[in-house]
């Protein structure tokens, strides 16, 4: 039974996983996670990679968001933005470890600019520019075809270094962990920095935050940025795995479905945005074992496939809004509560 | 210059469905402080109870809109009882997020039911098209003008003349005082949301007998959002004035840019105003104190 964390000098206060337990459960897991190739089949893999990507833009959402409560319906465009990115780039030569950064860092420029109306309107107003600015980005995505291919879209190269191509989905896997964690980990430290301590006095009261020294359109643009950057990367991260892509991808749904993501998981914790991406992803997974095992007796039923996806995520919104505003996350700090205390109730 | 004038008129006359899609919106935001992104849904879905009222049950076309108003209030006022009222007290950006969900809901129901085709109802109003000169404006156009245009008179003679009008009002601009002085408030938010999906619902059917009816149509409301970001969230002359305007833009960027610049126009216009004057021309400015 544990009660709680008795810190006994800043230094362990200042540990991102303060418990010694905490550390070995996360050495498991990443021990795991980075043998899944060696061992894991086709189908968990290729679910699994496209689970990381999704990681990747929910952290980022999540920050702009769950943070900083900045409203934001563009962020499946800033993916579009961050996967043109390294696909011009890729035909150029560039290598991916310049390229996905060099995504980011445009995407975030460009998030910069869709964040600008939110110096002067907040909450829904915010909204419909993001909403706005989707739709600027998606008609650029099919009208501007010397880089993005239009409609018929484009194709990007494998990320390579060396001789070491990343093929298919177990080399693939390698690179999209890789990122995931890395900016995973910069996510949970950005929540202990100056920027991170901001944006949530920004979310929480953004008038008195001012008052208190925080620049206010700064920070705005900031979250703006950084949730821009990571939506860039998995982007890039996307075009890479794919190797293709059209921007039938980038719809509306897609932010639909990274809200939902943050909603589901949780406002403003980085676990709450890998239960999130994670949970989501084989939700469309379960409707479609769901369509196959019935479209026995409804042949017509696999047609419905999408749009039931669609209806089922508004529902999700819905649901978690009302009864879990805090997500699956919360969920997850009730039942370790339950274990700990085991074998008293709290 | 007779082109000039066609495409104004046009646009100018096509501005009036906008401008009903534009007081569905704005009734809910005036009433109960909600930015409601479900609109083009409700519209759409409106439209497809209409739909399959007449075509698929053969009903006559006022008895199939009659049906179909009833069907969308019905819906309203279970939204606003199993969503909203748990929500109230929430951030408004819960709220809103509550509204996408349900538009992706309602987007999803629909294709799933309906499918992607796009249907052709019936027409509700006659189809004799006026022409002036050289310069034809068809009869739907006219019409659709003409019939949001009488709605939205009979909105400002209710809100202006009878109690339940001004009951409404008081609750917008005061609750706790409208409370105060006997007006139920969760019948008046009730009400205002049976409005504003009533509303929707005959800009929805209007737009389906002329145009036809697919889940596109639910995308004609996010053009809305340019004339009330223009007009000033919560001013309903604003809101008129502003879709009049943006049906001109729109319709002169159709006529003289090609026809995809109206995918586009009014979201970089939303933009520039969001960004230069984000009140828009006639909504009120707010002081935010602590």
């Amino acid at each position: 039974m544990r009660t709680g964390i008795c810190h006994e000098t800043f230094a362990s206060e200042e540990r991102l996983w303060p418990v010694a337990a905490t550390r070995v459960w996360m050495l498991i897991l990443a021990i795991c996670l980075f043998s899944l190739p060696l061992w894991g089949g086709d189908y968990v893999l290729a679910m699994t990679c496209i689970v990381g990507i999704h990681i990747v833009a929910t952290l980022g959402l999540n920050i702009t968001t769950g943070n900083t409560g900045l409203i934001s319906l563009s962020h499946g465009a800033f993916l579009g933005v961050g996967c043109y990115t390294v696909a011009w780039l890729a035909h150029r030569g560039v290598p991916f470890y310049v390229a996905l950064p060099a995504a980011g860092l445009l995407t975030a420029l460009i998030g910069v600019v869709v964040g600008l109306p939110s110096l002067r309107v907040k909450g829904v107003y915010l909204a419909i520019a993001t909403l706005a600015a989707h739709f600027i980005l998606t008609f650029v995505f099919r009208e501007w075809d010397a880089v993005t291919g239009g409609v018929p879209g484009t194709t990007i190269p494998r990320a390579s270094i060396g001789n070491f191509t990343f093929v298919g989905d177990r080399r693939n896997f390698y690179l999209i962990y890789g990122c995931a964690f890395l900016l995973a980990i910069a996510a949970r430290n950005l929540a202990r920095t100056y920027i991170g301590r901001a944006f949530v006095a920004v979310r929480d009261r953004d008038i008195s935050a001012e008052i208190l020294g925080v620049n206010l359109l700064q920070t705005k643009l900031q979250a703006f940025a950084i949730g821009a950057f990571y939506a860039g990367v998995a982007g890039g991260l996307l075009g890479y795995f794919y190797g293709a892509i059209t921007p039938e991808y980038f719809v509306l749904t897609l932010s639909v479905f990274y809200l939902a993501a943050v909603i589901v998981g949780g406002l403003g914790t980085v676990l709450g945005s890998v239960l999130g991406a994670v949970f989501m992803t084989f939700v469309p997974e379960a409707l479609r074992l769901a369509v196959n095992a019935s479209s026995h007796w409804f042949p017509s039923v696999a047609a419905l496939l999408l749009p039931m996806g669609q209806a089922v995520f508004g529902l999700l919104i819905i649901v978690f809004l009302v009864f879990e505003p805090h997500g699956l996350a919360a969920i997850w700090s009730r039942v370790r509560r339950v274990i700990h205390l085991w074998p008293f109730r709290t | 210059m007779s082109e000039f004038i066609e495409y104004s008129l046009l646009g100018i006359l096509s501005g009036g469905v906008t401008a009903l899609i534009a007081l569905s919106f704005v009734l809910i935001y005036k009433g109960t402080g909600v930015v409601n992104f479900a609109v083009g849904e409700v519209m759409m879905l409106g439209a497809y109870f209409y739909y399959a009222a007449t075509v698929m049950f053969g009903l006559p076309p006022v008895v199939a809109l009659a049906l179909g108003l009833i069907g969308i209030a019905v819906l309203a006022v279970a939204f606003e009882r199993i969503v909203l009222r748990p929500l109230s007290g929430q951030p408004p950006v819960a709220v809103l997020m509550a509204t996408i969900g349900m538009a992706s809901i309602i987007h999803g129901g629909v294709e799933a039911v309906w499918g992607g085709d796009t249907y052709s109802p019936p027409p509700l109003l006659p189809r004799t098209p006026l022409i002036f000169n050289d310069i034809l404006i068809p009869g739907a156009v006219l019409g659709n003008f003409a019939v949001a245009a009488v709605l939205i008179a009979g909105f400002f003679a209710f809100f202006r003349f009878t109690s339940v009008g001004i009951a409404l009002r008081a609750t917008a601009s005061d609750p706790v005082t409208a409370a105060t002085l006997g007006i139920d408030i969760n019948s008046a938010l009730r009400l205002t949301w049976v409005l504003s999906a009533v509303v929707g619902t005959v800009a929805g059917v209007l737009i389906a007998s002329s145009a036809g009816l697919s889940p596109l149509l639910a995308a004609a409301a996010m053009s809305v959002f340019a004339a009330i970001i223009l007009g000033g969230l919560d001013s309903i002359v604003g809101a008129i004035v502003a879709s009049l305007l943006i049906g001109w833009v729109e319709a002169l960027a159709a006529g003289y840019l090609g026809g995809k610049s109206r995918d586009i126009v009014p979201f970089v216009v939303v933009l520039v105003i969001l960004i230069f004057r984000p009140y828009g021309i006639f909504g009120s400015r707010t002081i935010e104190r602590l």
